[in-house]
């Protein structure tokens, strides 16, 4: 591993730092895996060759502007990354249970490769599984939920998916050419630094992060415009539904943090690329300031990822009660509330490097500040339920299992929020089981919530109810069993990143813990197989009405899936509870006398190109490999000026068109059920809306 | 249901297993050794209390009122189009405000009580210890006893001690749980710590924040004792042979991992101001 492996300081011109020895032949464990996904791959692509499909992949998905293809896309990857980001899971659980020992080399995980484990899991779940579901469903859902036929700019958003796309490659390309950073999964300086990580694991870290939060700055771009000019007419932004409002919130926090990020990670690259001094220990440099940098991207970011999940409880919480949502203009309120503050308390983050009092006692209190908007929150939830009739859907299993376990990692976030506390609890197991109790029993529960809820909406088919409600239950159990050991280790002084100890008692704990991961395993294969299993009994599961919940926004009002154009006309909003008010007054469901042709934009190569050169460039950057850089670099911009250039990017879609497609749809309809189909029939008189 | 209700039976008789084995004295945070670390676990019980005011409601509220408003539950009253009450709005603000306002509070009071820098107070002279991480050891300098150790420091029960804390490497956290707060270790800055013993014993000292591939070793022992048995140790110190000469310095900077305590007489007395000014580059106006 690292250490073994010679530094290379001059780069071959043709090479650059690559040699043969970048490969680490020498680990079982890589080699393995390796050889599991070369295979994996051989096949996937051999089959797709075999079926023909790659035309189909390629003018159908690959190249496609839908929104709501692109959101399938960012979930598919995200999937795959959950797997690859819970296999190091298992891997630091299972090391831990193992090591006790009061000299390195216990277990069978040396540090070099260990340390590498922790740094890729915390990298991947944040940046490859959270921010791509969360973006997915975005994609997928809030166009639908404000009438718009797309998002505000398709092509950028093609772009900005295949740029994450190759941010994830990058970084999973480190596997098995040279290693991944070993330094936590920010990095700090001056480990980070070209002096003490001379390897390329930080340069793949910062290139892949680079690329894809560039991908990501510009969805927030995009999403902020699409749901301020795209709504439909009458949907005044105190009609947007719940979700749409998280969403922008965490996207407007996107547009402002994103750039932080950049900029952090730029500066980290002057330092190792050519020599500057920004973070170094010495030279002037100051390490104090990459971590307030990026720590001011850092808050922010753990509210991208909470935001649209808090849209997401609110969205199914008034669904499964068949109620209105309580208190939506406070809740709205509360989402600001949590938006501007999100800045003010990076902080809290580093109470221990030595700030006065005054200054760590105004983030703490910042800091909990906070809580009081969350809090009302999950209050506004709570009493949307109150006098409805809740119905045991899986996504509602999702949202009370969240409403248990978010509640007491909030709690103990107020803990670490308390600096004197902090001076104790921090860098601790204690930690870990906070952050990790909001992030999986808050956003990844919402993201699962959303999947479940949506998955219809997106494919026409239903997910399998007892197999969701299955792995919610044992997400569950085994989230506090994976979890709540580790507070207790935190208070009996064990602490994060730990590749060993000595302390046998530790041990007992761990070993829970692990068991609790190998539950969670059991969940994630429930998932799994929930979905295949859905996607062979589809034809049982369709969703022919568009609306298997009788729920009550927007998006439920056109067909599942939905037409690539999402609204034959759009609709006109009186109230915030659109589709809900439209089965109440009789208007759901019924054809209109007259369509308008659409104008759609057109798919484009441009976004896969340009990203997979990214990909080029990035992996060029990491080795040194200068010529390599600069062509892809000119590449890119290459491809982007003829895009720039081509005249031919949009299209109307006819009537005759539309109207074969909405005819399907409405014969479609009639096969639900005894109620739709009276409704068709008395549907003399059509309306439009 | 009565799969999961079985799981949480198993899990809850595992918990309670795991914590009989343990025992109290595991739990170095509830188990303060000093005033420090003693107002740390006080103001931990009681901002986890104060809290459990609000979190207990949220938490039966959340089983209990989708439970009892399940549809097919005719009993009960349902109105769809409910969706605002003042009253109920002013509660849910209220109380979490109320709740952050005392905590709030506490917060400001205990930062400044607890701030790391402020000297405790004592009728013995504050001990300096200056402290230097590096890859991958912990370095202790006495300036009053002209002795310096790696690993294993002492001090006296009852007697404050102002670490002075500075890195020769990468960031570092220094932390003696039994004894209270950490702070971070960094090149080319000095963080200043006060804590103090109220019992003998010897705690255990370690680095919190990762600092690279030997981090897990980085660790010491804190030996707490009376005056006698700790001029004893400076004695025993004082007898090594080896003297902390600049290349003696120069190879303990060379990267090592569990190292064993050592003993050396004579530092330079300006090494602590040196390692500092090594990485300031001469740009520290200080």
């Amino acid at each position: 591993m690292s250490t073994n492996r010679t530094i290379v300081t001059e780069a071959d011109p043709i090479f650059g730092r690559l040699t043969l020895d970048s490969i680490p032949f020498e680990d079982p464990i890589i080699m393995t895996t390796f050889t599991v996904v070369a295979i994996g791959g051989l096949g996937l692509v051999g089959s797709i060759l075999y079926f023909g499909k790659l035309k189909y992949l390629w003018e159908e998905w690959f190249t496609s502007v839908d929104h709501k293809k692109i959101g399938i896309m960012y979930v598919i990857v995200a999937m795959i990354m959950l797997f690859r980001g819970f296999s190091d899971a298992l891997l630091m659980r299972s090391q831990q249970a193992v090591a006790v020992a009061s000299e390195s080399g216990a277990g069978y995980l040396p540090p070099e490769h260990y340390d590498q484990i922790f740094t890729a899991h915390g990298v991947i779940m944040i940046f490859f599984v959270a921010m791509p579901l969360i973006v997915g469903l975005m994609n997928i859902v809030v166009p639908l939920q404000i009438g718009a036929r797309d998002v505000a700019f398709p092509f950028l958003n093609s772009l900005s998916f295949w740029l994450f796309v190759s941010g994830a490659l990058l970084m999973n390309i480190s596997l098995f050419v040279g290693e991944f950073a070993a330094t936590g999964w920010l990095a700090y300086p001056p480990l980070s630094g070209i002096e003490y990580s001379p390897w390329v694991g930080v340069d793949y870290w910062l290139w892949a992060l680079q690329i894809s939060g560039i991908g990501t700055l510009l969805t927030g771009v995009n999403f902020v415009v699409t749901i301020l000019r795209m709504r439909a007419p009458g949907m005044t932004l105190m009609k947007m539904p719940v979700f749409t409002w998280t969403s922008f919130c965490a996207n407007v926090l996107i547009v402002v943090a994103f750039p932080i990020l950049t900029v952090s990670l730029t500066l980290l690259t002057l330092d190792r690329y050519i020599g500057t001094h920004f973070f170094t220990g010495d030279m002037g440099g100051n390490q104090m300031m990459y971590v307030n940098l990026i720590w001011a991207w850092g808050h922010p970011e753990v509210y991208i990822l909470i935001l649209p999940a808090f849209g997401v409880f609110s969205e199914i919480t008034a669904t499964f009660s068949r109620k209105r949502l309580f208190g939506y203009t406070s809740l709205i309120w509360a989402t600001i509330c949590i938006m501007l503050m999100s800045f003010v308390v990076w902080l809290h983050h580093f109470f221990t490097m030595g700030a006065g009092a005054n200054v760590n006692a105004f983030f703490g209190v910042a800091t909990m500040i906070i809580s009081i908007p969350t809090g009302v929150k999950i209050f506004n939830w709570l009493f949307t339920m109150y006098k409805g009739q809740v119905e045991f859907s899986a996504p509602m299993w999702w949202t009370v299992s969240f409403f248990l376990t978010f509640t007491i990692g909030g709690m103990t976030g107020v803990m670490l929020a308390i600096p004197a506390a902090d001076f104790v609890l921090h860098n601790s197991l204690f930690l870990v089981a906070h952050f990790h109790n909001v992030i999986i029993g808050g956003s990844l529960f919402g993201y699962f919530a959303g999947i479940t809820y949506w998955w219809p909406k997106a494919t026409g088919f239903t997910l399998d109810e007892t197999l969701g409600k299955w792995a919610c239950g044992l997400w569950t159990v085994g989230f506090f069993m994976a979890f709540m050991p580790l507070y207790i280790l935190g208070f009996m002084g064990m602490t994060r990143r730990l590749n060993y100890y000595d302390n046998p008692v530790w041990n007992n704990w761990l070993l829970v813990a692990g068991a609790g991961a190998l539950i969670v395993l059991c969940a994630i294969a429930v998932q799994f197989y929930q979905m295949f299993a859905s996607i062979r009994d589809q034809k049982s599961n369709r969703d022919w009405t568009g609306d298997p919940w009788n729920a009550r926004t927007l998006e439920w009002a056109t067909s599942s899936p939905p037409p690539f154009y999402n609204f034959a006309l759009l609709p006109e909003v009186r109230d915030r509870d659109h589709w809900t008010d439209m089965k109440e007054l009789g208007l759901a469901y019924k054809r209109p006398s007259k369509y308008q042709r659409i104008h759609m934009p057109k798919n484009t190569w441009a976004g896969i190109v340009i990203g997979g050169i990214s990909l080029v460039l990035g992996f060029a950057m990491v080795w040194w490999i200068w010529w390599l850089a600069i062509l892809s670099g000119v590449a890119m911009l290459g491809a982007w000026i003829i895009y720039a250039f081509q005249d031919d990017k949009d299209y109307y879609v006819e009537v005759d068109q539309i109207e074969a497609i909405e005819k399907k749809h409405f014969s479609n309809l009639g096969r639900v059920g005894e109620s739709v189909t009276e409704d068709l029939e008395s549907d003399a008189v059509t309306i439009s809306v | 249901m009565t799969s999961d209700f079985q799981n949480w039976l198993r899990l809850a008789i595992l918990l309670a297993g795991c914590l009989l084995v343990s025992g109290c004295d595991e739990f170095m945070l509830f188990d303060p050794k000093g005033p420090v670390a003693e107002q740390q676990q006080w103001l931990i019980i009681v901002s986890f209390a104060i809290m459990l005011i609000v979190v207990i409601p949220v938490l039966i509220m959340s089983v209990w009122f989708p439970y009892k408003y399940r549809s097919g539950n005719t009993k009960e009253e349902y109105l769809p189009n409910w969706e605002h009450s003042n009253k109920i709005e002013l509660v849910v603000w209220t109380v979490p405000i109320l709740i952050i306002t005392a905590l709030g509070i506490l917060t400001y009071i205990t930062s400044h009580s607890l701030d790391p820098r402020k000297p405790i107070e004592s009728d013995q002279p504050t001990m300096v210890v200056q402290v230097v991480a590096m890859d991958w050891k912990w370095l202790f300098i006495y300036p009053e006893y002209g002795i310096a150790t790696v690993n294993e420091m002492a001090m006296v029960v009852d007697q404050p001690v102002e670490f002075l804390i500075t890195s020769d490497a990468t960031m570092n956290s220094f932390f003696i749980p039994n004894l209270g707060s950490m702070i971070y270790a960094m090149s080319g800055m000095e963080n200043r710590l006060h804590l103090m013993a109220s019992e003998a014993g010897t705690y255990k000292g370690m680095s919190t924040n990762y600092s690279g591939f030997g981090f897990s070793g980085m660790k010491f022992n804190a030996i707490a004792s009376d005056k006698m048995q700790f001029d004893a140790w400076v004695t025993k110190v004082k007898d090594s042979p080896k003297v902390l000469t600049d290349d003696v310095f120069k190879a303990l900077q060379v990267k090592s991992r569990d190292v064993k305590p050592l003993y050396f007489n004579n530092p330079n007395p300006l090494l602590f101001s040196d390692i500092i000014e090594h990485y300031t580059g001469g740009l520290n106006v200080d």
